[in-house]
């Protein structure tokens, strides 16, 4: 496997979906070669990150759906 | 619209709020509004052009959640219903906005490559397929770089910039950590077909915050 092949499975990696050869040999090279290490690290970090993204979020205004959501509980148990 | 037949394995990490919605409670509802409404949000803004016609989609997909929960069996997890009811109607919407090219449709290319050809040794180096230039570990930058709001602020630019397709997927599974299964569910894809998208996804971000924290 090639660092240009590896950096194409790492998705695959880490969702568990290589089989298990090809997981072995994910493996042996990540552990010789510091690069695709890094690499891995970095998209370790992308994915973190990603989730923090959510600090970000703005709460809706849910005046509207309130409402709408009142209207829903007097037409269902009426 | 009719449920997914393929049920994600594990309980739904909603089940309580479902009993409690269907009682009628209201604030179990403002619970779920706040849970799912950002990413509700992120999602609809892939199918339409602006903010404000992504939240009357999010406020329509709500209504029509609430209608439809007589009918909701729970062969999938609340969550991917309410999904595929917002992705339902942020299509209508935004084919009936008329344009020409939708944004989804943009760039969606399978072919794309994780990592510039450039930046690998070509057939007569000394490692042909090896890097030329060893990425940079990102651990040896400052802790308050990683941590400082710009940063996220770049990968929030990055994920809002990538085709439809894309940017769901990475929202549901990274953005909002979803399971592989719920996101299939949800957005009607192959597994083979979540990954590819997830991958060029993770890897374009990853791209755009190497160049980021990389620029002097």
């Amino acid at each position: 496997m090639t660092c240009q092949q590896l950096v194409e499975l790492v998705t695959a990696y880490f969702d568990d979906a290589l089989d298990q050869a090809a997981r072995e040999d994910f493996d042996r090279h990540v552990a010789l070669c510091p690069g695709c290490l890094a690499y891995l690290e970095q998209m370790r970090t992308t994915i973190r990150l990603s989730h923090d993204l959510d600090t970000l979020e703005r709460q809706p205004d849910v005046t509207a759906l309130l409402s709408e959501f009142r209207d829903w509980q007097r037409t269902s148990s009426g | 619209m009719s449920e997914p037949t393929l049920a994600p394995t594990g309980a739904d990490p909603d089940a309580e709020l479902l009993v409690r919605l269907r009682g009628g409670d209201e604030a179990a509802f403002l619970a779920l509004v706040h849970k799912y409404g950002p990413v509700m949000q992120r999602v609809a803004l892939t199918y339409v052009r602006t903010p404000a016609v992504a939240e009357e989609v999010v406020q329509d997909a709500w209504v029509g959640m609430l209608k439809a929960l007589d009918r909701f069996e729970g062969r999938s997890t609340l969550r991917t219903w309410l999904l595929r009811i917002l992705s339902n109607r942020a299509q209508t919407r935004g084919a009936l906005e008329a344009r020409s090219v939708p944004f989804s449709s943009l760039t969606d290319d399978d072919d794309e490559p994780s990592v510039e050809t450039e930046r690998f040794q070509g057939p007569d180096g000394r490692f042909p397929g090896g890097w030329a230039a060893f990425p940079t570990s990102w651990e040896s930058l400052p802790e308050e770089r990683m941590l400082a709001r710009e940063t996220l602020v770049q990968v929030d630019t990055a994920i809002r910039g990538l085709p439809g397709r894309q940017q769901q997927v990475i929202v549901l599974r990274d953005v909002a950590g979803w399971s592989a299964d719920e996101v299939c569910d949800a957005l009607s894809l192959t597994p083979e077909n979540q990954r590819v998208l997830l991958h060029r996804a993770r890897s374009r971000v990853r791209a755009s915050l190497e160049h980021y924290l990389e620029a002097a």
